[in-house]
């Protein structure tokens, strides 16, 4: 082929570039997500129930969270009824954040592993650490 | 092979967009995990056509009378404490008279004396023309329908600052930097703001979704009067039944929702 | 065509390689600007817009001045800006570019611009601005690509074409009207609550636009075998010369409505820009050397004589540029912002990081126009000696 040089070089060049992430992280073993919902605050409650259920919370929360941001902040509405009927105020601070209330235990666990930055806490402020 | 370049490239392209519909149409097409019914407001929260507040000039007489009003403002809302004046931030703060009247005091630069010397509180008018609603791009401003508090959306400002020269009353402040290290003490029940985004009074439209007035107001201690302005028997309606008002800058047609009262008894 | 730009002499890629180390500086300020926030530049709470805007709106114009040459070609068959029509439409295009780079590295939050398209917000005249901006931007590529490659295949451009080149005629005016209507329609900015100032944006502009325009098509002529020919530009020079005359008849209307009225409002900003106020006076000594260079420019250009003469046009060319350059940048933005809603001065003055932003991007918008430039002019080297009609 014409100038077939420039171009293996080029496309080993590419290989090297595309495989960077892969190469970088041979050999480590990253340990799997494990977000810890044993907070003090949950261990408190009697039922121990989230807004949703796991698996839809899982799938949704982000949805949920956008939604809340835009019916709160948008619509001026304030309580959100749950599938199986209890009120919640929607805020990630005052609702969520006050049963999962270590963002390194739980939120950061799985973000950080799949590599997701959610600007949420940029404004949003985390509920203090412990020690 | 047969086809030349140029007709290679256009049914590629053609597939290209026949595949993105495709696949969008099928994202719409999937049912929403969550339903507009889900979401109420509270009961218990306040409700009004207009809200207006109306400052009552005799009531402001010290400096604590005015420091505790802009303290708690700040304080609740995670208003940062920057001390470049020239980035800095405030929902609540004071200005003369000749300074927050800028255009009546060429009128009469010969009113009483006690009221060129004294404070005057400013924030957000929640004008009910608002050009700062007008010029934003992105609604990322916009008027509530319900009660015409004129509303910031963090979320969605760009930070184009359209909104800052838009208002006439220099009541906006924007983020040109990273404001969480300047924050006092932060209060963990109200969100902060990052940089790049616009902000100003909201009216503590927090407050009021679950049935508490405005925090400057409660912390007047009747120095402020809140209510709902298109209410005749309401506080706000009598206090400006019975006294004289000003508002700053009438002649721009934003119709502010702030009133200040200069009038005696 | 593309592949024509990579081929130069030493003089060009020199030239290349300084504006790539200057987009470089940029780039790195740049990178600042974004983690640290936009604090690195000169603004603050009262004087919210500053160098990058009126660069934006400075450009703006250059990019609608394009139609200066595009509506006597095309819709009066003025023969002698044939050549010429491509140097517009390919100087809009970089202007265009660099307007909308100057807007995104204006804003704080730029990851979230396309939210004016997700939540289109008709009432907002910045929605108006990003779409017909854009528009414009895809009409000059579309025009200014067709009717190249048809120059470059000896055939006449596809008939459709016309109606894009009418399109952009119309469309160029607006951009820059919409551009004004940002400024002259919020209350409380005296300096710029004036019906006058869109016909005042057009009027700079097309002064300008056909100034930048003049000199590009010496530096042309001088580095390539492409003439755009003395006509042409003489034409221009008649053309920069009657907006030249318009844009300081336009100041002096406002000078007259501002301080016959006696309203001080109006009155203050001119004052401030020219005299100081208050002590204050940052920006004097810019505003008299826009002024200098104005009267300067006029002498050179009313004046056939001297009019005739390439190098003193060239020179007047340079001096009008600049003129209108600093009255539209700084002038037209400080000057809406001082004094403040508060009646107080806060001046204002771009810093290092802002300026070196500023001169990226603007290195950007000049590379752009090499490219285009050399494309341009390789085609016309190449048909030099084959004869066709439009």
């Amino acid at each position: 082929m014409y100038n077939g040089g420039k171009i293996i070089i080029g496309l080993i060049i590419f290989l090297g570039f595309s495989t960077l992430p892969f190469l970088f992280s041979l050999g480590k073993a990253v340990a799997k997500p494990d977000p810890r919902i044993d907070t003090p605050e949950i261990q408190k409650m009697a039922e121990k129930k989230c807004v949703e259920s796991k698996q839809f919370m899982k799938t949704e929360h982000m949805v949920i969270l956008n939604d809340w941001r835009d019916a709160v902040v948008r619509d001026g509405l304030r309580l959100y009824k749950a599938k199986d009927g209890k009120m919640y105020d929607m805020s990630l601070q005052n609702t969520c954040m006050k049963c999962h209330s270590s963002k390194k235990k739980f939120c950061d666990q799985c973000h950080n592993y799949v590599a997701v930055k959610p600007y949420c806490w940029d404004c949003h402020i985390a509920p203090q650490e412990g020690t | 092979m047969g086809i030349n370049r140029r007709d290679f490239l256009k049914i590629a392209g053609a597939s290209a967009l026949a595949g993105i519909g495709g696949a969008s149409g099928l994202v719409l097409a999937k049912s929403g995990a969550l339903e507009a019914s889900q979401y109420t407001d509270d009961p218990k929260g306040l409700k009004a056509k207009r809200w207006a507040i109306a400052i009552d000039m005799q009531k402001f007489q010290t400096p604590e009378d005015y420091a505790k009003v802009m303290n708690v403002c700040h304080t609740i809302h995670n208003v940062p404490e920057i001390a470049n004046p020239k980035q800095e931030i405030k929902w609540i703060w004071t200005e003369s008279y000749e300074h927050a009247f800028a255009s009546q005091d060429y009128a009469n630069p010969y009113i009483q004396d006690y009221l060129k010397k004294k404070p005057f509180l400013v924030f957000c008018n929640h004008c009910d023309n608002p050009p700062c609603v007008r010029v934003c791009p992105t609604q990322a401003t916009f008027k509530r329908k319900s009660d015409g508090i004129v509303m910031m959306d963090m979320h969605r400002c760009i930070g184009c600052r359209f909104c800052m020269a838009g208002c006439p009353y220099g009541a906006r402040s924007f983020n040109w930097k990273d404001p969480r290290p300047f924050i006092k003490k932060v209060n963990p029940e109200f969100p902060a703001r990052m940089k790049g985004v616009v902000e100003k009074c909201t009216l503590c439209y927090e407050r009021l979704a679950v049935g508490l007035i405005p925090a400057c107001v409660e912390a007047s201690n009747g120095g402020m009067i809140f209510g709902d302005l298109n209410d005749p028997n309401s506080d706000v309606r009598k206090v400006l039944a019975s006294r004289y008002s000003i508002r700053r800058k009438p002649e721009l047609g934003t119709t502010p929702s702030v009133f200040y009262i200069i009038g005696g008894q | 065509m593309l592949e024509t730009a990579l081929k130069g002499s030493r003089t060009y890629w020199i030239w290349i390689l300084f504006l790539l180390a200057v987009i470089g500086v940029g780039l790195i300020f740049y990178l600042r600007q974004f983690t640290v926030g936009l604090g690195v530049t000169g603004m603050s709470r009262d004087v919210s817009w500053g160098f990058y805007i009126s660069q934006f709106t400075f450009l703006v114009g250059i990019a609608a001045s394009g139609v200066m040459v595009v509506l006597p070609y095309y819709l009066h068959n003025y023969k002698v800006f044939g050549k010429i029509t491509i140097l517009g439409e390919f100087l809009a295009i970089p202007a265009v570019i660099m307007c909308m780079l100057f807007i995104f590295v204006d804003l704080g939050q730029p990851l979230r611009v396309l939210n004016v398209i997700l939540h289109p917000s008709p009432n907002s005249v910045m929605f108006y601005d990003m779409v017909v901006l854009s528009g414009y931007l895809l009409l000059n590529v579309l025009v200014g690509w067709t009717a190249l490659s048809s120059e470059r295949k000896g055939v006449a451009p596809p008939k459709w074409l016309k109606f894009f080149v009418i399109l952009s005629i119309v469309w160029a005016p607006s951009i820059h009207t919409v551009t004004a209507f940002l400024y002259s329609g919020l209350p409380g900015k005296y300096y710029w609550m004036s019906a006058l100032l869109a016909a005042q944006f057009l009027a700079s502009a097309f002064a300008s636009g056909p100034a930048l325009l003049i000199l590009l098509a010496l530096i042309v002529r001088k580095f390539t075998k492409f003439d755009p020919g003395q006509e042409a530009i003489q034409a221009l020079g008649k053309i920069v010369t009657y907006f030249m005359l318009t844009s300081v008849f336009f100041l002096g209307l406002k000078l007259f409505t501002a301080f016959y009225s006696g309203i001080s409002t109006y009155s203050y900003p001119i004052v401030y820009l020219y005299a100081g106020l208050e002590g204050y006076n940052k920006l004097v000594p810019i505003m008299w050397i826009s002024n200098i260079l104005t009267v300067a420019a006029l002498i050179l250009l009313v004046i056939p004589q001297l009019r005739k003469n390439e190098a003193l046009l060239a020179v007047a060319s340079v001096c009008v540029f600049f003129a209108l350059w600093i009255d539209k940048g700084f002038g037209l933005i400080v000057g809406g912002f001082v004094p403040n809603s508060f009646k107080q001065i806060i001046e204002y003055w771009p810093t290092i990081p802002e300026i070196s932003i500023t001169l990226g991007v603007w290195a950007i918008g000049f590379l752009i126009l090499t490219v285009l430039y050399k494309v341009a002019v390789s085609v016309r080297e190449e048909n030099r000696d084959v004869d066709f009609h439009h």
